[in-house]
């Protein structure tokens, strides 16, 4: 699930960059590659809360590729100002994105909501938890998603 | 108040986390909805629910949640309490229904907050 991680320093900010590989259809791997992004940045020394409401963005958006994709990377980018997390895919993509935002819509299928998954909050999730974000999809290519978590809060979100 | 309280108080038997039984519940949540644990469970919180596969440990994990009560009596599956174990994460069987599990813990809560 690892991939390659690097360290970098441009213009004096020093930047951290790491790729994962999510399995789709594997729901007994399901939420290692958050996990494995929430101890990376707790051991950044990153507060507790941003590191949570990371872990969210990136456990969501994990649960989705593993639910609607063949394969996906997440790649996480931390520098002093922000947390970024990426998620591509090779899954179906969105027919409709602002049908797919609202809360309680979902094409998951009964496997998927049998396990508590599925219930449509996911996206919403990840609005709330997420300084911005922008979603971007293609039928039949895949979907992008990109969710910034800012250190310096403008607009303090609640846990 | 500390976990192992509250597992004293309800009898609830303890499969996975028995080292992390000191940790200190602020809180509880009920729901069978990963997402909607995720978006409004908070840390600190014991969380009360009727799923049992081991997708429950992650969620628990990256919320810091205090552990996680099955209800009912059910049994988690193997690969759970596998998981529980590697994670460090309480799962705690009781053999109530989700409503009264809730209630205890609520006023086991409330009254350890007013002493």
């Amino acid at each position: 699930m690892r991939g390659e991680s690097s360290e970098q320093v441009l213009n004096g900010q020093k930047i951290f960059e790491e790729l994962f590989i999510i399995e789709g259809g594997n729901f007994n791997k399901a939420g290692e590659v958050a996990s494995r992004i929430k101890v990376i940045l707790k051991n950044m020394g990153i507060p507790d809360e941003l590191v949570r409401r990371a872990a969210l963005v990136a456990y969501e958006s994990e649960i989705n590729i593993v639910s609607y994709a063949k394969q996906g990377y997440m790649k996480l980018t931390v520098n002093p100002d922000l947390i970024m997390i990426e998620s591509i895919d090779e899954g179906e993509g969105i027919v409709d994105i602002e049908l797919a935002m609202q809360e309680g819509y979902s094409t998951a299928n009964d496997r998927i909501r049998e396990m508590g998954f599925g219930a449509g909050m996911g996206l919403c999730n990840i609005k709330n938890y997420s300084d911005y974000f922008d979603l971007r999809s293609k039928i039949g290519k895949g979907t992008y998603l990109k969710m910034i978590i800012e250190s310096q809060q403008k607009n303090p979100k609640t846990e | 108040m500390e976990l192992s309280s509250i597992i004293n108080a309800l009898s609830l038997r303890v499969v996975s986390g028995k080292d992390n039984l000191s940790n200190a519940v602020t809180g509880g949540y009920v729901g069978d909805l990963l997402s909607d644990v995720m978006g409004n469970g908070k840390s600190g919180d014991l969380w009360i629910t009727r799923q049992v596969h081991q997708n429950i440990v992650a969620v628990a994990s990256l919320k810091d949640l205090a552990g996680i009560v099955l209800v009912n009596n059910c049994e988690p599956a193997e690969d759970t309490i596998q998981k529980g174990v590697k994670e460090g994460i309480p799962i705690m069987i009781s053999e109530m229904p989700g409503f009264d599990v809730a209630g205890k813990v609520y006023n086991l809560i409330k009254k350890d907050h007013h002493e």
